[in-house]
């Protein structure tokens, strides 16, 4: 299956491709409230702003890190690439953005995907890579999104996706569009199997990923502040002629309106996300979840032996 | 038959056409307008000098027509005289109840919504309906459904599982509608959700693109076990005007944005994603509308009949298979990713 564990998860805040763009390196400004915040003390501090709490943006892998246990994580499908299938040529050649975007994150695509365990309850997770083409969904995001509720049936593994991605990718045209519907088709057996699917909604999930896989979890959480929505502020302000009040499509907005289960602060992600896993692992009557479906399998408890020790 | 007026230019707000056809076009569309200016300004009968450009500019647009570039193929799906939600409905149904509201909200006039006997069958049929003129285009928000226009879909579409009956879905709009209130009302909720229902719904679902295919507004009614395009509708992740005002940071570049994106019928049919292209009359759909809604009825009719006493489970299977194959990746398992994070 996979390459082993990637060694990551030994140094779980490495940089993430922002900070880069700082010089010094030393001190990050906060984009919210402007504050110089010593690096080490952010990163301490899970590159949440100790002044303001606001949540800067997480790339894959240290999204991961943050929230599976130690060493637990199995990748899988990571040779997945893209093509062209368009012979896409816009002010660049397709491919040469996706080099770049290679070569700026270390990724062969905009999510990331396999096996691992959240306090000790099993998963099938993914994490999408803001900084690849904009966490754009084309087929290889499709593909690997619709493998990963394949895996989630299989094993009878919830699926646990972090989103962070501007929507479809316009280099792959119609095929983009229409990984909206390969992934729809994918979760929808993982649903009638009776096997959950959790989705966290990281900044920001908008677009035609925000209108297929990351709203069509059992539970929505959404991490503080993320920006959350289908169209873009300009496109919506051009549209009705006005301007839109502070704080429009963030994920308070949305608990406010009822559209998620609940906004989960960055220090508190991993204990909550292990604890809806636990709960759902409770003995269900298999009627209740309907005739076809065994119940909510939120997995096996691991054996004392393989429980992981971080 | 009826025959629509031939229209002005076939792209509105288009000063400098590209194509030496559509050059020809507008220039004798500006005679046309010169002479009838002369002709009641002047009250001089140049009624034959301007049947015989008329002639001209009609052959001129067929012309056009049978090999319309993907810009001009945008223009013809959008073009306001085509015919609309209500005429394909009427061409293909018997006894249309139309059934409104999501019994949540509200009703939506972007979206209708129906049941009707199609070849004696009961059939739902939901469509996208955009208006005929400017007011009835404010009203019905130009086709661009709210979050309750896709809930009232859905509703209906959960009708037609449990009366055991086959879908028929319409498409034709700009896209899902960018509000304020539909963001208040989770228009991505709205969208996914329709999108993984139709995913599992147990009755065959039958797709006409019969205009505009805009992106996941036309995808959440779109997700189904045949799609077919009329020759000239499009089917686009974005519109031409948003690529190319993102890619290109040039809103002028909505010609090249439109040849990029491979949006056209036979593009699409390439690529396996249609089923069949149904032709369109002469000069396109909106010349010859009852051709077209005949057209339309004929090929929903025949694919209905071929789903007619198929199991449940080979319907879902295919509809699986159908949408699991889809896009383009490869696998280069073992070699490094093009370069490693600084």
């Amino acid at each position: 299956m996979a390459p082993p564990v990637l060694d990551w998860f030994g140094r779980p805040n490495r940089a993430a491709p922002e900070r880069r763009e700082m010089p010094a390196g030393l001190w990050i400004k906060c984009p919210r409230c402007a504050s110089l915040v010593y690096r080490k003390e952010l990163e301490r501090n899970l590159r949440v702003c100790p002044r303001c709490g606001y949540h800067h943006r997480l790339s894959a892998v240290d999204r991961l890190a943050l929230v599976l246990d130690r060493d637990s994580f199995a990748q899988t499908d990571s040779g997945l690439a893209p093509e062209d299938p368009l012979g896409f040529v816009d002010e660049k050649p397709y491919p040469e953005r996706i080099e770049e975007a290679e070569r700026r994150t270390g990724q062969r695509e905009a999510i990331l995907t396999g096996t691992g365990t959240i306090e000790g309850s099993r998963a099938v997770v993914g994490a999408m890579e803001f900084g690849f083409l904009g966490g754009s969904m084309g087929s290889v995001v499709g593909e690997k999104v619709a493998r990963s509720a394949e895996r989630a049936h299989e094993r009878r593994w919830p699926l646990v996706l972090f989103v962070a991605s501007g929507g479809a990718r316009m280099q792959e045209g119609t095929l983009s569009l229409l990984q909206m519907a390969k992934t729809s088709v994918a979760l929808g057996r993982l649903a009638d199997a009776g096997v959950a699917f959790i989705s966290v909604l990281c900044d920001p999930t908008t677009g035609g990923v925000a209108a297929s896989f990351a709203f069509q979890g059992d539970v929505i959480v959404a991490e503080p502040g993320a920006l959350v929505g289908f169209a873009g502020r300009r496109v919506i302000e051009q549209t009705i002629r006005q301007k839109l009040p502070d704080g429009f499509q963030t994920a308070e907005f949305l608990l406010e309106h009822g559209l998620v289960d609940a906004i989960v602060p960055r220090g508190e992600l991993r204990t909550t996300l292990a604890r809806l896993l636990r709960l759902a692992k409770a003995p269900c009557d298999p009627a209740l979840a309907g005739a076809a479906a065994q119940g909510w399998e939120f997995g096996e408890p691991l054996a004392a032996d393989e429980q992981p020790t971080a | 038959m009826s025959s629509r007026p031939p229209d002005l230019a076939g792209a509105p707000g288009d000063t400098a056409p590209d194509d030496p056809l559509e050059r020809d076009l507008s220039g004798v569309e500006r005679e046309i307008l010169e002479l009838r200016r002369i002709t009641t300004a002047e009250r001089i009968d140049l009624g034959e000098q301007i049947a015989a450009l008329e002639a001209r500019a009609e052959a001129l647009r067929e012309e056009i027509a049978r090999h319309p570039s993907a810009w001009q193929r945008v223009q013809l799906a959008r073009h306001p005289e085509r015919p609309k939600v209500d005429e394909y409905i009427a061409g293909l149904t018997s006894e249309f109840v139309e059934l409104h509201g999501d019994r949540g909200f509200g009703d939506d006039p972007a979206i209708v919504t129906g049941l009707g006997m199609i070849d004696g069958q009961p059939a739902a049929v939901i469509g996208h309906a955009k208006g005929r003129d400017t007011r009835e285009n404010i009203a019905r928000r130009f086709g661009m459904p709210n979050p309750e226009g896709y809930r009232k879909a859905l509703r209906v579409m959960k009708l037609a599982e449990k009366l055991r009956i086959p879908v028929v879905t319409l498409i034709d709009t700009p896209g899902a509608f960018p509000g304020k209130e539909a963001e208040e009302r989770g228009q991505s909720e709205a969208i996914a959700t329709s999108l993984l229902e139709m995913a599992r719904l147990r009755t065959p679902i039958v797709t006409v693109i019969t205009g505009e295919g805009g992106s996941g507004g036309a995808l959440a009614i779109g997700v189904s076990d045949t799609l077919m395009m009329l020759e000239h509708a499009v089917y686009s992740v974005i519109s031409p005007e948003g690529c190319a005002a993102i890619l290109w940071r040039d809103p002028q570049r909505t010609r090249d944005a439109a040849e990029a994106l491979r949006l056209t019928a036979p593009d699409l049919a390439g690529f396996g994603v249609v089923d069949e292209i149904i032709p369109e009359p002469p000069g396109g759909a909106h010349r010859h509308p009852d051709d077209a809604i005949a057209s339309v009825a004929e090929a929903v009719r025949r694919r209905l009949a071929a789903e007619r006493g198929r199991s449940e489970e080979s319907l879902l299977t295919a509809r699986y298979e159908k949408y699991r194959r889809i896009g383009r990746v490869r696998d280069i398992t073992g070699a490094d990713p093009g370069g490693q994070a600084e």
